[in-house]
């Protein structure tokens, strides 16, 4: 049973694409975003429908890097190389495109992009702690929310924005919950089911409908899943994982490990946070809880460390890897904080640098399965 | 029971068989198929004791993916480390340089892996690096070692084998020894090599392994570089075809 629920959320993205376009011939708006950061709310109360953006493949980066350099992470490539050459229906449906400052590379391509299609930039403050960087977010939030009204050509109202934070909340703390199953040992879902349906919610037109079927997932697997115990449980932190950049997933449990969370803002990162609703003002609620992401193009981040080492004991992990996208400055550099912290709480720690590409795959396995060779199980 | 151990490298393939006291050793080119390669180190093996009934086969290696004849595979780290234990027992840092990737691992006092790190997808610094390099040079080799000219060291910039090649070419052109360009190539590796374990902390007992440690250019180079002797195993090359046939050996 909980195979086929799993099998429902590997189908969203191509059944959303109809739905999407069927939306869209009744005059349905759509935002797509890239990243986290952005705050979905307000495309919610805004009457449209927030939809992830394709980023995670390989596919159409020989096609970037006919403008963008080479040496640029591959989800920027990707990402881009999506939008140029019109594969992502996703891409192809939205009505504007919100982007945000998270790193060098991310904006300037967000300039190139904004050739093509209409892209609204954030620029988002790196120093979470101080007045400047909450005032400068709240204000880059009400820009948001202004460009939402004139590109859709709607009201947005302090009302709709508290009911949409109410259904974020809700489809978070759903999200959380399933993923928290993965404590119990043997784990509920392997870590490729656990990617699946993680990153393919984010393709549903229909929050709601994605909460119901988060929690009837969950309730299936209360029971218990179909992954065998006593492997070694490992936590995967790093760079964003989707679907087409599964590798390190799938070779963990290719070599008998089983992946147990993915901390990663793909995965676990956000889905903690939750916007506080005593706030007068529901964009300075946002603002908060956005300005809480624990990424690295933080600094100091310690956000990470702490929700990391919360989760290495709640998911009994028996071995940390963190991947790095190539390029990927912010990350590559914070991995020696997070190979500090394996230390201190005496696990193996591994930090994998790679791409998209399968070039490597030898190299990769060789090192995730020494690291599963340290854990005495 | 007899012990088998290969190690199916990238460039070299390399068996040990143990019965008993006695021990024997192979050494093949791996070849464009690394399972051929297996059963030919086994099939010679055998020969060479003659005959060998009861057989447990641990396999390493890249090959150890396709070699399917083994009872169990593991990666070159858990063998390298408990080849080099068994001959150099004190070791807590090895070096190990193989035909396209390089590694450092550190071992604690019990002699179990801790930490590793090992080369991203490039061969600067391998056994590969050495060939091409060699290969514009127009030496074998085998034979770098014994050409170098340590008092008048070339600076070789490039670690990339690519650029490197074309860095030597250039070197040639402005009439700089061949010498002086393989004790440069040496201290090169040597360096890069010494990055490599400073990022895990150097040890206080050091161990070469590898096809690479065979090179002395590249010894002296490294354990200048690091400032502490660099101990070479015997056999270099067969130190992770022992631990695997050691490995072997405890499944009893």
């Amino acid at each position: 049973m909980s195979k086929e629920l799993v099998k429902k959320f590997m189908e969203i993205r191509v059944e959303n694409v109809i739905r999407l376009k069927e939306m869209k011939e009744k005059g349905g708006k759509i935002v797509g975003y890239y990243c986290t950061f952005f705050p979905q709310e307000l495309a919610l109360a805004a009457g449209a429908v927030p939809v992830g953006l394709c980023g995670t493949k390989e596919e159409p980066i020989a096609a970037a890097e006919e403008t963008l350099p080479r040496n640029l992470c591959a989800l920027i490539k990707s990402s881009y190389g999506f939008a140029v050459t019109d594969k992502c229906p996703f891409f192809n449906f939205s009505d504007l495109i919100v982007g945000e400052t998270t790193c060098d590379g991310k904006k300037k391509m967000f300039e190139f992009m904004g050739e093509f299609k209409p892209v609204h930039v954030m620029q988002l403050p790196y120093m979470k702690e101080s007045k400047a960087a909450l005032d400068l977010w709240v204000e880059e939030l009400r820009r948001l929310r202004s460009r939402l009204e004139s590109e859709l050509d709607v009201t947005i109202s302090d009302e709709a924005i508290w009911q949409a934070i109410d259904v974020i909340n809700r489809e978070s703390v759903a999200a959380k919950a399933l993923c928290d199953l993965n404590q119990q040992e043997p784990p509920a879902l392997s870590g490729m089911d656990l990617l699946t349906v993680i990153w393919s919610r984010g393709f549903n037109i229909d929050k709601e409908e994605i909460i119901e079927m988060l929690n009837e997932l969950r309730e299936n697997l209360g029971s218990g899943g179909d992954v065998a115990a006593g492997q070694p449980r490992v936590l995967i932190t790093g760079c964003p994982i989707g679907l087409g950049s599964e590798k390190v997933v799938q070779l963990v449990e290719d070599v008998g490990g089983t992946v147990v969370a993915l901390e990663n803002c793909t995965g676990y990162k956000i889905l903690p946070l939750q916007t506080d609703t005593s706030f007068d003002d529901p964009v300075v609620a946002l603002a908060h809880k956005y300005l809480q992401i624990p990424c690295s193009c933080m600094t100091p981040n310690t956000g990470r460390i702490k929700l990391l080492t919360s989760m290495a004991a709640d998911f009994k992990a028996d071995v940390i890897i963190d991947l790095t996208w190539q390029a990927c400055h912010t990350y590559n550099m914070e991995s020696r904080e997070i190979a500090k912290l394996a230390k201190r709480i005496g696990l193996p720690f591994l930090q994998l640098e790679t791409d998209y590409s399968a070039s490597d795959m030898e190299n990769l396995k060789v090192r995730i399965e020494a690291i599963l060779e340290m854990v005495e199980k | 029971m007899i012990a088998v151990g290969l190690d199916i490298g990238s460039l070299a393939a390399k068996g040990i068989l143990l019965d008993g006291e006695r021990q024997f050793r192979v050494i093949i080119p791996t070849g464009w198929s690394p399972r051929k390669a297996g059963e030919q180190l086994l099939d010679s093996l055998r020969e060479q004791a003659g005959g060998a009934e009861d057989i447990r086969i641990v396999v390493t290696g890249y090959g150890r993916v396709s070699y399917q004849g083994a009872d169990q595979a593991v990666t070159e780290i858990s063998c390298h480390a408990r080849g080099v234990v068994a001959l150099l027992p004190k070791t807590d840092t090895i070096v190990d340089i193989g035909g396209q990737d390089s590694k450092v691992i550190r071992l604690n006092d019990a002699g179990k892996v801790i930490d590793f790190v090992m080369n991203d997808k490039c061969a600067a610094g391998t056994g590969r690096f050495l060939e091409v390099t060699a290969n514009a040079l127009g030496i074998d080799v085998d034979d770098l070692a014994a050409s170098e000219d340590v008092s008048q060291e070339a600076a070789i910039s490039s670690m990339c084998t690519v650029f490197a090649e074309s860095e030597i070419i250039g070197l040639l052109a402005s009439g700089v020894a061949k010498g002086s360009i393989i004790a440069g190539l040496h201290r090169s590796v040597g360096k890069r090599v010494a990055a490599m374990v400073r990022r895990l902390g150097v040890g206080e007992y050091i161990a070469f392994t590898g096809g690479v440690a065979l090179n002395r250019g590249i010894c002296r180079a490294l354990s200048e570089e690091l400032g502490r002797p660099v101990q070479v195993t015997d056999f270099c090359q067969f130190t992770g075809a022992l631990g695997a046939a050691l490995l072997a050996k405890d499944l009893g």
